[in-house]
This record gives structure tokens, sequence and C-alpha cells, in this order.
């Protein structure tokens, strides 16, 4: 039943400042944060006030829609600030770590031997089922649905992205716990999908009660939506869920261990990163230890998470909810002098219009410059070329533009997270903010169809 | 480089708001981003961007279209000195030959900016939106589909016609639904009928004293001469490739016209999709007429056939206007297709249209839209029946 599926469409952007493959231990980060705002669509209500001890696993805020879904503190220690924005939207919660990490207890078991409402209850109230997510619209899934099937991409094909293999490498009981759990939330499959041109590890090809697919081809090969696309694409009022491995792994150590245990490997990548490495940290955690004497000087842009999707981030900034990769590249604030008619050597570009497709392997410094003005749409078939996808891009955009969401419908919304057309956003010659809004069109169908 | 950042530093004051001159900042805008790719930076979403913007691209598409215009230069001067009897071989005379037609086109290029330029400057500032790049290249296609003694009054005339109305009406450039610089052509062919077509436009005769016109000369295009039934004296395929023709400035050189497809399809700017399938319309036109035949114009083989005229030309530069064109994969099959079709048919058919091209791709801008709508139906059709397959599972 396994697929192997090569994707044609799409493009790898090649940047430097790969991770080595080499773990470092720094010392553990001071502070750590978990932001209301990496959750499309939740509502908190603060559980906790500043100067309160917590456990790592100790509920700090919850949803005001449904109270059980609880948000829980990565690290012991004390809260020591509450961030609010206009109209006191709740922006931050910042805890002070202990030195030793101390654990909220939860259940011990082996989640074959539970049922179903047991694996979500444990996953709620420990604060790891915001780990559990629904396409369509990317948001925390809704433990009342019922899934179609789970999808786990076990490979990152964007950007500098760090190795899933290497990230998981000696956690196999753990990842087949997780899995173990997963296969119990659904009637349907819970498909694996690996890398199909290099042999993948062992814990993704191994995994007991699983389809294991292969997926070929450029980015974004390894985009869990383009995959589902390919594998079982949604219709109207189907749900499926989609969890990322090192998440399957906190998940797997739920019920190894009964903690709520959110250690992960990060890569900090980038062409500004003298040396880039895995680090091992917590979800959330300050990544001052990480980046410390390990950036060039000058005027930098730090992006928790990948170019492509990732969100910027202070220098002493902390890791989002979601991400397992930091990217240091350099600010573009400078403007270029005819930039547009040079030659253009080192400029990378989809097209051929830069000398830059004399050296087609060659990898590249990017910076964060617009490299021109918003305009009308004027090309076509730009985002065909790297959106592997039988939907029309722009007549979907071009709906959204609209608030028509028959259309959207119509045109394949459900089958779209903003991430799937990242690349599109890059390659666009007319400069549009292209993730931003699919957003408001997911946003607006969702609320609609809620 | 330091200079033209201070000037532009000194005056930008007066450009911004509050300023004296704050209604004109388009304009300055315009000047300020020509000098220097801004420096703005990327906020949300995608935090590095492809190095392509409009500005490139539209110059590549200028770029493409060199080899037509210096090839048509050169021509202008042939073709003229041909009419008087002076150096006939096409290896004599470069320079006298290049220097004439320079003569002759650069105003025409010049009074084609300047006029499409001022319009574009003019609409920005009342939009309160920047200077588009489209019409970089507009200016220049528009010279290179005018015959070559087209008064510069008129090509002016024509320029701001086709901005505004082609254009600027529908919200300017990405906005437009018919090419403006074919808009500019249609608009002079049925204003001014006398000076777009016949026999006497499309080569400079005017003698200095000494000098008088070779008997016999017609100074009729090769589509002129066929469409007339004087199948026997259209040029042979070499010059028809080569281009050593009477016709518009930058079209008679299927040659340069085929570097031009090169430059767009290898840069990725061009739609391959939309120029392959024209050809193939134009080459199945041909062969129907081919085996159909009732009239000599109806025999010629399809490689003359996409030699003459302007077929080269409208395929590489015309046709695969994005804007205008259709925006989907498949549609840009059909619509090339058609074009291809339709020029060969309109040119064969309709003796008061020799240059069937012009009125081909202007027709298909109008139903693009429609083609796109069926291909993008059929896509949603597909979704939907999904849905029913599950729904009744």
């Amino acid at each position: 039943m396994s697929k192997d599926i090569r994707i044609r469409k799409g493009f790898d952007i090649k940047l430097k400042g790969v991770a080595e493959k080499v773990t470092i231990n720094v010392p553990m980060s001071e502070t750590y944060v978990l932001k209301p705002t990496d959750f499309t669509g939740l509502v908190p209500r603060l559980l906790v006030d500043t100067g309160i001890e917590v456990k790592a696993g100790s509920p700090l805020f919850h949803d005001k829609k449904n109270e059980q879904l609880v948000f829980t503190s990565p690290v012991s220690g004390e809260v020591v600030e509450i961030k609010r924005g206009a109209k006191r939207k709740l922006l931050e919660i910042r805890i002070l770590a202990d030195k030793a990490n101390d654990y909220v207890q939860f259940r011990k078991a082996d989640p074959k031997t539970l049922q179903r409402e047991e694996i979500i209850s444990e996953l709620m109230k420990s604060g790891v089922w915001p780990m559990v997510r629904q396409r369509p619209f990317n948001v925390i899934a809704n433990p009342a649905d019922e899934p179609k099937a789970i999808f786990i991409s076990a490979f990152d094909s964007s950007p500098l992205a760090p190795d899933t293999d290497f990230v998981v490498h000696g956690q196999q009981a753990d990842f087949q716990t997780g899995i173990d759990a997963l296969t119990k939330l659904t009637q349907g499959k819970v498909h694996v999908n690996v890398r199909g041109n290099v042999p993948a590890s062992d814990i993704f090809t191994s995994a007991k009660g699983v389809v294991v697919n292969k997926f070929s081809g450029p980015h974004p090969a390894g985009n869990v939506g383009v995959q589902i696309h390919h594998l079982d694409p949604i219709n109207k009022n189907e749900v499926v869920w989609v969890v990322t491995p090192q998440d399957v792994l906190v998940i797997g150590r739920l019920f190894n261990q009964g903690h709520f245990d959110a250690s992960r490997l990060v890569a900090l990548t980038g062409s500004e990163v003298k040396n880039p490495r895995y680090f091992k940290t917590i979800l959330g955690a300050d990544i001052k230890p990480l980046v410390k004497d390990n950036i060039i000087a000058g005027n930098q842009r730090y992006i928790s998470g990948n170019v492509l999707t990732g969100a910027k981030i202070k220098a002493d900034g902390h890791l989002g909810f979601y991400d397992s990769q930091i990217t240091v590249v350099p600010e573009g604030d400078e403007p270029e002098f005819l930039g547009w008619i040079l030659p253009g050597f080192g400029k990378l570009s989809l097209s051929r219009t830069f000398w830059s497709w004399l050296a087609p392997s060659r990898s590249y410094t990017l910076n964060t410059n617009m490299h021109g003005e918003e305009r009308a749409y004027v090309m076509s078939g730009e985002y065909e070329k790297v959106l592997p996808m039988e939907i029309y891009p722009v007549q979907l955009i071009k709906a959204i533009m609209a608030n028509d969401i028959e259309a959207m419908e119509n045109l394949g919304i459900y089958e779209v997270d903003k991430e799937d057309f990242a690349l599109c956003e890059f390659a666009c010659t007319s400069k549009m903010n292209v993730q931003d809004i699919i957003h408001e069109g997911l946003e607006m169908t969702r609320k609609e169809t809620a | 480089m330091k200079l033209f950042r201070n000037i532009l530093n000194t005056v930008k004051p007066h450009f911004e708001k509050g300023g004296k001159l704050e209604k004109f900042h388009p304009a300055y805008d315009a000047f300020e981003t020509f000098l220097f790719v801004p420096g703005h930076t990327t906020h949300n979403g995608v935090h590095v961007r492809d190095s392509i913007d409009l500005k490139r691209t539209m110059i590549t598409v200028v770029i493409a279209m060199m080899p037509c215009l210096l090839f048509g230069m050169w021509n202008v001067g042939h073709q003229h000195f041909l009419a008087l009897g002076m150096f006939l071989g096409q290896g004599e005379g470069f320079m006298e030959k290049f220097l004439f037609g320079a003569g002759k086109v650069l105003p025409i290029v010049a009074v084609s900016y300047i006029a499409g330029l001022t319009v574009e400057f003019i609409a920005a500032i009342i939009r309160k939106h920047s200077v588009n790049e489209g019409f970089l290249v507009t200016g220049m296609l528009i010279p290179l589909v005018m015959p070559v003694d087209v008064p510069l009054w008129m090509v002016a005339v024509a320029t701001i016609f086709a901005v505004i109305i082609g254009k600027e009406v529908f919200g300017g450039t990405g906005m437009n639904i018919l090419n403006p610089a074919l808009t500019a052509r249609a608009f002079l062919f049925f204003a001014y009928p006398v000076y777009m077509s016949g026999d006497k436009v499309w080569v400079n005769t005017a003698a200095e004293t000494g000098q008088q016109l070779v008997d016999g000369f017609s100074g009729a295009t090769p589509l002129g001469l066929a469409a007339a039934g004087e199948i026997a004296k259209v040029p042979s395929m070499h010059d028809l490739f080569l281009g050593f023709i009477p016709g518009s400035i930058g079209e008679t050189s299927t040659l340069a016209c085929l570097i031009g497809a090169f430059i767009l399809i290898y840069s990725g700017i061009g739609s391959w999709r939309i120029m392959l399938s024209c050809v193939i319309g134009g080459v199945v036109m041909a062969l129907l007429f081919n085996a159909f035949a009732v009239n000599d114009f109806m025999r010629l083989s399809p490689l003359m056939q996409l030699s003459m005229g302007g077929f080269a030309f409208g395929t590489v530069f015309m046709a695969t206007d994005p804007v205008s064109g259709t925006q989907t994969n498949t549609g840009k099959y059909i619509y090339g297709f058609l074009i291809g079709f339709l020029a060969i048919m309109i040119r064969v058919f309709n003796p008061a249209y020799p240059e069937g091209i012009m009125l081909a791709i202007l027709f298909m801008n109008v139903m693009a839209p429609l083609i796109d709508h069926y291909v993008v139906e059929g896509n949603i059709s597909k979704r939907l029946k999904r849905v029913k397959k599950i729904s009744h599972a």
C-alpha cells in the first residue's frame, strides 16, 4: 500500500550555512517563552500569575472555547513575566528556569493498552495535544473530530532544514510509542513519508502500524500538505491530522516516562552563523546560549524556523512552539545602484535573467532584501512551476482577494496551507505577500465553516 | 553612485508627505527606483526573495528585441538603397545602410518612449501609485511594428491612444485586456490606412539629387504580393527567413525573431508553450490550405507562410504578452494554437488585411479569459467529482 511518489515541480533554494551533524551541549537557556500567538485562532485564558512556581507540565493557559485544551510549561521554574499587547492581548508567558528540571508526573502506560479517549485525555492535560494539528487550516486538532488519516512527514525539504534522520537518531523506542498512541486516534492510516532518493532512518522505515511512503524531488516535497495532496487529498468536511517527527517523540516520552519532556534538537543554520550545528534544547528556549559567539558581526536577521516560513525574532528571542531550526541571514536594507540592469552573477533567481545561471550548483548568501517593489500581477505560470499540486494558485489567490468563499472551496482551499505557497512568494516577480493572502483565505473559510 | 544618492537625498524631502512637490512623488519614486533597487526588506512570510522584479523582466524582453531592432535599422537602409539601385549586394555599404536606417528608426523609438512615458507618469501621479514598468516593452514594440515612413505625430497619437485606452482605463499594467502595442498598431491601421498598408509605405524612397528610383520598383511586402496573386514575385525563402524584404521595421527577419525567442525562452520570461503552439497552429492551417488549395497563395509552403510578414515577430513578442494572454498552462496551448491558425487564415482569405497576425492576436486577447475560465472549470469539476465519489462510497 505504500506509495513512491516523485515530485517534479518545486525548487531547492541552496543557501550557505548547512548545519554540521554534530550536537553541541550548551548551558541550559535561562528563560523559556510560550507564545499563544503561535497557535492560529486560539483565544487564551491565563491560568498563572507572575511569581508562581511551575513544573514542566504545569498548565499556563487554556483555550477559552475548550478548557480541556491546556498549554503547559516546558520547564520547571518561576513565571517571571506576562507580556500583553494592544487590548490586553496575551503575547508571551516567560518562565525563568530552575537549575534542574522538575516534571509533573503523568500516567505512564503503554498506549496500546489504552482507549482512544484515555490517550486524548493524557495528551490534553499534559499540554502535548497542541502538537497534533489538523488540515485544513493548520490549527490545533479538535479532539472531537475523527480524522480520516494521520500524516507524519519524516523529512524536511525546506532551505537548510535540520536532517530529520539525525534528529531522531537513537530514539526508536520513544518514536514507536508515539506512533502507537497516534494509531489509536484514527480509524484510517498513519502515513510516515520518507525521502525517496536516499535511504531513510530505520526508525521510520521499520516503524510498526504505519504506511511508509516515499517522496522524492525538490522542495516542497517534504511539506506534509503536498504529501497529503498526493496520497489522500482533503475534501470539504474532511479532516486529517499531522504531527512532526520530533513531536511524535514528545508523545512517546509522555507515555514511556510520564513526563512532558519537550526537549528537542535544534539546527542553528544560515550564512551568518560561524559554526552551524545542532543544539539540544527545549521548546520555547531563549536562543542566547545557542548563538553566543557564533554569529558574524553585522546587521542580521534571526528567524525561528526556516527562511521560507519562519518568524522574525530578536537576537535574544525564543524558539517558536513548532520550530526546530534557527536561521540567521543578513539584513538587506541597503539600496543597490542600478541593480535591475547589472549582470547579477551572484543573484539567485528561478528565471535565468541573472547571469548566476552560469553556476547552477553554487550555494548562496541571500539577504532579506525584497529585490523590487510590489506590483500588479504581470507574469503568469510562475507559481505553477513551484507548486506540485493540482491547484490553480493565482486563481485561488484572486478568489481570496475577492472574499469569494465558494470559489476558494472550489479551487481547493482545504488542501493548502500557507507554507505550501512559500516558494510562490519567493518566486513572485510582482512581490506579492502570497502566504499572508493564503492565511487570510484560510481564516475566512475557517470562521465561515466553524 | 554616491553622487546620484546625494542628489536624490537632497531633493527627496520636497517629494515626501508635506513637501511642496508631494503630488509628484510617483515621478520622483520612478527615478529613485530606476537608479537604486530600494533597500526594502521582507517582514513576514518568506524572508529571502528571488532577485527578479518587473524591471528586470521588462529589460530582458527589451534585450530580446535588440536583434530585431538592429536588423530592422540595417534593413530600412538596405531597402532604401535597393529602391534607388545603390549598394545592391547585401554585404555592400553596411555603414551607409545602418546609419540611414538608424536615422529613420531612432526618432520613432524616441517619440514612442517620450509619448508613452509622459502618459504613464501622468497616470501614476493621478492615481498616486508608482510608475509601472510595462511601458519599457511597449515603447520598444510600437516602433518595431510601424512602417518606416510613418509620420512621427502618428506614432505619438497611437502611443497615447494605446496607453490610455488600451491600458490605463483598465487599471494600468497587469490589468489590460488587449496588448497595448497591438492596440497602437490597430488604431493606426484603421484610422490612417493609407499610411499603414498598401505598397508605398514600407520602403523609404526619398531620393536625393542625382538619385532616382530603379525601373519596376514596387515596394510591396511579400504578403502584399501574395495577396495580389503575384506569387512569382515573392522573394526566396532565404530572403524571407533572413529578412531582406520590405515590411514593418522590426518584423522582417525571422532569424532575429528566433534569437529573441531563444532569449525569452531560455531566461524563462516568455512562454514556450504559446510560441510552440502558435507555430503548430500556423503550420496546421498552412497544410490544410495546401491540401485544399484553389489559388497560389494557398499553395505556399508552411515554412514560407511562417517566415512572411509579422508572423514570427507576433508569435515571439506579442502573443506571449503574459497580461493579455491566457494564464493557465493548458490555456496557453489552446490560445497559441488558435493565434497561429487564425493568423494564416486571415492573411490568406481576407485581402483587406494582409497582416493576419495582428488581428488574430487581438481577437485571442479578447478570448483568453474565456479559455482560462473553462480550463479552471475543468479543475473545479474534477475536485467536485472526487467529493461525490466519496459521499457515494
